[in-house]
């Protein structure tokens, strides 16, 4: 759990945060959203002291961080930023070893974790351990990135716009591929963006920050359904609201079951549990159809969702 | 590996041999100044210059290596942060600064002999060793080091482990630059008493023996490029 307590940051005569309170719960992801210049890279720099705080007081499992060694503290925070950071001139596999090998674990115990973390990240070990960074493409570099905060288990993430300078195409899959591992892994992560779809995507909780303040801070339903001000409405997007709680919402919430999955006719396109009410509306509307099979993760069909449910609850 | 480190390996093969063989070529020198009874240069042997050249040029180097990496570090450190534009500046003015200057100066308080050329050639030696670190230490990705510290790294290890690593090239660079001009600046020692290769030089321009600066010429010229092929093997 991570707790910030009225905190303050000031640069010279300028405030970038002000007193700010938030607490992150143990395995959650708080996303921290605004423009640029509104206060979020501070404060997440301050919880791992890249940044000293002005005033207030940051406690991390309830204690204070300015007491404890920065670099112990930073050992237990995987850190991830936008340009990945990554050594050039170390492999990609000593690259996630980094943090192991400060740790000092013996040699065949890193050797796996690299492993198994390039294997959860969807690269291939055999491929891509002994490349360096300026051969990956930008996708594999954060990927790397990801890794390498994850490899010795910290129970803390923070990750500054990591997908910030991705393509759309990878930052989707970036984005998917953090829900999966997340799901995994559940480590209590900060994530710091500007695009609030990603935050929309990825947040338990979002902390809407403008000019060093929190304006909300609330699940991601709520910013859409009960937003603060009217920043926050411009910032969400007033008429696309619809559409985005629709995008929070699974298949799985909203379809009828059947009391038995069956093996699906060859050929039928449908969706998945886990896809948004906003994409299978936008695929029914696509093929004309008021009614799509939907298939669990094993491609067995479980049951259909029809428009007239999307339309009648799913926003 | 072995094709990197032959062209060196030649040069000072060269290089002694003709320290060590000069009057085999006395014919030529004969031919080139045939007013003279002697063509050879014999006050000292040239192997004995040779060394003393090169143990000059080492020395400096040495020291002036170490003085200007760990300057240039300090400079970059948050610490240091407030001398930067002052190191920086003196790494670029300084060289406009004639060795000559340097020597004329040191003379007076050091006397004659090796110390004023020592002084002078570690000055002189410093600055583009000092000019290249900095550019190194600064050439480093910036978010390369955030994410070094926000990792957990102390600020020694990123230093040592990811800043010195990847500025490696440029300050070995400068530090080529700074022997390589230095091997030719010792030679200006033997105006002030120390014993170099430039004796020959000096002593044949006083009396009008071009032989005689013709044999310090080929060897310094023939220093410099051995030097200089093995700082090219090196990186």
């Amino acid at each position: 759990m991570i707790e910030l307590k009225n905190v303050t940051r000031r640069f010279g005569q300028a405030v970038a945060v002000d007193s700010i309170n938030l607490t992150i719960e143990t395995g959650e992801v708080c996303v921290l959203v605004g423009s640029s210049g509104c206060g979020k890279s501070t404060t997440l720099r301050m919880i791992n002291r890249l940044l000293p705080h002005s005033a207030g007081e940051i406690l991390v499992d309830g204690e204070d961080i300015t007491t404890m060694n920065p670099e112990k503290l930073r050992l237990n925070m995987g850190y991830v930023i936008q340009g990945t950071g990554l050594f050039p001139h170390w492999t990609v596999a000593r690259n996630i070893a980094m943090v192991p090998a400060l740790l000092k674990w013996p040699q065949a115990r890193i050797d796996e974790r690299v492993h198994e973390l390039l294997t959860l990240l969807d690269l291939d070990p055999a491929i891509h351990a002994g490349k360096f960074p300026q051969q990956l493409s930008g996708g594999q570099a954060q990927r790397v990135g990801v890794a390498r905060a994850l490899a010795a288990n910290p129970n803390i993430l923070l990750m500054d716009e990591p997908f910030g300078a991705l393509d759309a195409i990878t930052r989707e899959n970036l984005q998917q591929e953090l829900l999966r591992i997340q799901q995994q892994v559940r480590k209590t992560t900060v994530f710091v963006t500007h695009d609030i779809d990603e935050a929309l995507k990825l947040a338990t909780r979002i902390a809407v920050m403008d000019q060093g303040r929190i304006i909300q801070h609330d699940t991601p339903e709520n910013i859409l359904r009960r937003p603060a001000s009217e920043f926050v409405e411009n910032l969400v997007g007033k008429q696309d609201r619809g559409l985005k709680l629709m995008s929070l919402r699974r298949v799985g919430d909203l379809m009828q079951r059947y009391p038995q999955p069956v093996n699906p006719e060859p050929g039928v396109e449908g969706v998945q549990e886990d896809d948004s009410l906003r994409l299978a509306l936008s695929v029914m509307l696509w093929q004309e159809n008021g009614e799509l099979p939907v298939f669990n993760g094993e491609g067995a069909k479980t049951g259909v969702i029809t428009r007239e449910r999307i339309l009648q609850a799913g926003a | 590996m072995m094709r990197v480190w032959a062209p060196p390996f030649l040069l000072a093969i060269l290089l002694c041999a003709l320290s060590a063989g000069m009057p085999i070529l006395e014919p030529l020198y004969e031919w080139v100044q045939p007013d003279k009874q002697q063509v050879i240069y014999e006050r000292d042997s040239f192997l004995f210059l040779l060394q003393n050249h090169i143990t000059l040029v080492l020395i400096s180097a040495c020291i002036g290596t170490i003085t200007a990496v760990a300057g240039g570090i300090f400079a970059t450190r948050p610490a240091g942060r407030d001398f930067l534009p002052l190191v920086s500046q003196i790494a670029s003015i300084g060289q406009t600064f004639p060795p000559v200057a340097v020597l004329a100066l040191a003379v007076p308080v050091l006397g004659f002999g090796e110390a004023p050329i020592l002084v002078a050639l570690i000055l002189y030696g410093l600055l583009p060793i000092l000019r290249n670190t900095l550019a190194g230490l600064q050439g480093v990705d910036p978010t390369v080091k955030e994410a070094a510290l926000g990792m957990g790294m102390s600020p020694l290890r990123v230093l040592l482990q990811v800043e010195l690593p990847l500025a490696g090239r440029v300050i070995l660079a400068g530090i080529r630059t700074s022997v390589t001009i230095n091997i030719a600046t010792a030679a200006i020692g033997s105006t002030v008493g120390a014993r170099t290769l430039g004796d020959p030089v000096i002593a044949g321009l006083v009396n009008g023996n071009t032989a005689y600066v013709l044999q310090g010429a080929i060897l310094i010229g023939l220093l410099a490029l051995t030097v200089d092929s093995l700082f090219e093997a090196a990186e």
